[in-house]
């Protein structure tokens, strides 16, 4: 049961750090790392939103019996960026009367707190920023500062459209974080930890949607919608709701700032994805079957940073096909749906998954 | 965030101006709106923005060039409104058109039916949240458009009707054209209704949402679909049968829901509807002539003629007064986009912002209908 030394990232990682700790003193070598590791993050996520709206874009023309963007680069492939480039040379607008010094920090705030959640995701073995014991509970803590980024986008827009999108997208959010929270709970109690990297290692043997029993099934329901309402996707995209609101909380945004929110809102599904892979499919862990160690051994030799982006990608095409199929809820039932039912039922469900821990009923 | 949640004597109404440009009005309708938190306490349509005074421009038009403005007004049931005013006219000539001009009236009359429902209810989903719906309706709106392409080479302001006949005969594979798009759509229909009416966050969009009694329906002068899902049996192709009505056999939808969903569902099932009048004349056209001759200028005797059709939102009619001219004396339309808005205010008030959007795309309104 052990992963195949080569695609241990911690060896590199390792490398790099005596390879610096020789050059320099401790403090600059820690220095550099952390600007090197910065860098790293920030082209991950430059790379992410591209090939995250690509993949939008692609996923939706499939589902929509259509080719999508096919013009610029093969297969439209620098479509992403080239729309990119349109939206940094656009003028950024302000409208009169809006709180400029707010309107301008709204964008910020919500690039930054995805940038947070992603320090923490355990991308392959030996590959996680950091390791915190208290990983999970982090990031949902992080998770939810974008939030007032949106009220404060929607606040300091002066402009109705946008207060009252940012104003559902509070009530939603706020209300779905409880859920999703909860269902990521009912995993700890098989755990035993909030750590990733002990998540990841405790799944060796099989991941948790399978030995978690219904329990983490529902568990994982629980968590996708809600994460699908957290990350204002349709048909949660309540806060944007283009036919009601034109464009919700961003209604006033324009160019690079407009840019800021698609691509949190890219990230943020990213990293419901990240978390819902990690914590109920293995992560990085690969697909491992009982004893059947011939099967085992195959599916080691898949690098772990492979197998985390294939179920990565698994629920973000899950995420993005609810998407293109479903109309979209009204606020009172969103919060209905929350409230009366899928918080009640993972509140049970923590229960059901207590004691089927209690009883070792589970794998 | 329920009405009975909130103190209302601490929250102040306010006013949000919904268009002219906004993506669910569909045109350049502007919707002031007052609003108590999400709940709308009124709704005051400001029209106009596209008006383009066609009724004063048909006062100088002969009858011939009317027709081609009346595609300017629904232009999503254009062939309708031609129709309209073709029997009109006819009718104030006492002229008798061939058969065979009914019968390909009445199918493309329909196939026109189609087309627009089709996109509406591609644009329903849309305003709704499901974009993937917009795409499925215009594929098959799109197969009839080349229909009407090869058969009169316009795609949507086709002008196929002359006082006294069609401009063109139909080409000879126009039946083959339609069996096969009824083919097609009949295996497609289904799947309407998989993507939403069975959709459950639909349902609970529509159902119950946006009520509109039957009598509101007539005080309104609510034609079409959205007056026959309240119960108001208002169908002018069975109440005044016109062009080869009389020969088919077909249902008149009625629910009497007054709904959201009971209109929706009306649309759904007029498409069915539809496509069983067509297979029913399609291989039923009667050989002969395509029009009857008439003269370059036409002329109508002194009086007043009304002919009222069913177009695709409901009843359109036409009232031409003639002073035996070449130029009416004066035309006026009756466009059922106009009256179904005025409705817009009793069904709205007291739903959410998201269900005015869901109640505007049940009425299905085309602004230039309304502008005029």
């Amino acid at each position: 049961m052990k992963i195949l030394s080569i695609y241990d990232f911690s060896n590199l990682t390792q490398a790099i750090h005596t390879w610096l700790s020789g050059k320099m003193s401790v403090v600059s070598t820690q220095v550099v790392e952390m600007i090197l590791v910065g860098t790293v993050f920030l082209l991950f996520f430059a790379v992410l939103g591209l090939v995250l709206v690509y993949a939008e874009r692609k996923v939706c023309a499939i589902i929509q019996v259509r080719l999508g963007p096919m013009r610029v680069g093969k297969w439209g492939t620098a479509q992403t960026l080239a729309d990119f480039i349109k939206l940094v040379f656009k003028e950024p607008l302000i409208t009169r009367d809006a709180d400029k010094f707010l309107f301008n920090l709204a964008p910020f705030i919500i690039i930054i707190a995805s940038f947070m959640a992603v320090a923490v995701m355990p991308f392959a073995k030996g590959l996680q920023a950091m390791d915190f014991d208290i990983g999970l509970f982090y990031i949902s803590a992080v998770s939810s500062i974008g939030v007032t980024s949106i009220l404060i986008a929607g606040w300091a827009s002066n402009s109705k459209y946008s207060l009252i999108g940012a104003i559902r997208s509070g009530a939603q959010i706020l209300s779905y974080e409880l859920s999703a929270g909860l269902s990521l709970l009912t995993i700890v109690i098989l755990t035993g930890s909030l750590q990733l990297s002990e998540i990841v290692e405790s799944q060796a043997d099989g991941w948790w949607i399978w030995k978690g029993h219904v329990s983490s099934i529902i568990a994982f329901v629980i968590f996708i919608i809600a994460g699908t309402a957290e990350t204002n996707r349709g048909p949660f995209d309540m806060a944007e709701a283009e036919s009601e609101l034109t464009a919700g909380f961003h209604t006033e945004y324009s160019g690079i700032k407009f840019a800021f929110f698609f691509l949190a809102e890219y990230v943020n599904m990213f990293i419901i994805a990240a978390i819902g892979a990690t914590v109920f499919f293995g992560g990085w862990m690969p697909l491992h079957v009982g004893n059947f160690e011939a099967f085992n051994n195959i599916m080691d030799y898949i690098p772990s940073v492979v197998w985390f982006f294939m179920k990565v990608s698994a629920i973000i095409f899950l995420m993005m096909w609810f998407r293109w199929t479903f109309p979209r809820l009204r606020i009172d039932q969103l919060l209905t749906l929350e409230w009366k039912y899928l918080l009640p039922l993972s509140l049970m469900n923590i229960l059901l998954m207590a004691f089927l821990s209690l009883m070792g009923w589970h794998f | 965030m329920t009405t009975a949640a909130i103190d209302t004597s601490e929250t102040k109404e306010y006013f949000i101006n919904m268009g002219p440009q906004h993506p669910s009005t569909h045109g350049v309708l502007r919707l002031l709106l007052t609003l108590e938190g999400e709940i709308i306490k009124n709704v005051e349509p400001h029209i106009g923005y596209v008006h383009r005074a066609i009724e004063k421009m048909c006062e100088k038009s002969s009858f011939q060039q009317i027709i081609h403005l009346t595609d300017r007004l629904d232009y999503l049931s254009c062939h309708m409104n031609n129709e309209a005013v073709c029997l009109a006219v006819e009718q104030g000539l006492e002229m008798e058109v061939p058969e065979r001009v009914k019968v390909i009236r009445t199918i493309i009359d329909e196939l026109n039916r189609i087309s627009s429902h089709t996109l509406w209810w591609g644009v329903m989903g849309m305003d709704m949240g499901a974009i993937t719906s917009f795409l499925y309706g215009f594929r098959e709106h799109e197969m009839i458009t080349e229909i009407f392409e090869e058969t009169c080479g316009a795609r949507l302001t086709m002008s196929y009707n002359v006082p006294g006949g069609l401009m063109f005969d139909i080409p000879p594979h126009f039946q083959k054209m339609v069996k096969d798009f009824l083919v097609h759509f009949k295996k497609k229909l289904p799947e309407y209704d998989t993507l939403l009416s069975n959709n459950i966050i639909f349902t609970e969009r529509t159902k119950g949402i946006g009520y509109l009694s039957k009598e509101n329906a007539i005080a309104f002068g609510v034609t079409g679909p959205s007056a026959r899902a309240s119960g108001f049996a208002c169908d002018v192709r069975k109440l005044k049968p016109y062009s080869a009505y009389h020969k088919v056999n077909f249902k008149e939808i009625i629910f009497t829901e007054g709904d959201c969903f009971a209109r929706y569902k009306a649309r759904i099932d007029e498409m069915w509807e539809s496509v069983s009048i067509i297979e029913q004349l399609i291989d039923n056209i009667p050989e002969g002539d395509y029009f009857v001759k008439t003269k370059a200028v036409i002329k109508l005797p002194v009086g007043e003629y009304y002919q009222s059709v069913e177009s695709a939102r409901g009843e359109f009619g036409v009232y031409i007064v003639s002073d035996n001219k070449k130029n009416p004396y004066r035309v006026k339309f009756r466009s059922p986009g106009f009256a179904n808005l005025s409705a817009l205010n009793k069904i709205a008030q007291g739903c959410k912002i998201a269900d005015l959007v869901a109640i505007m795309s049940t009425l299905d309104l085309v602004i230039p209908d309304i502008d005029r």
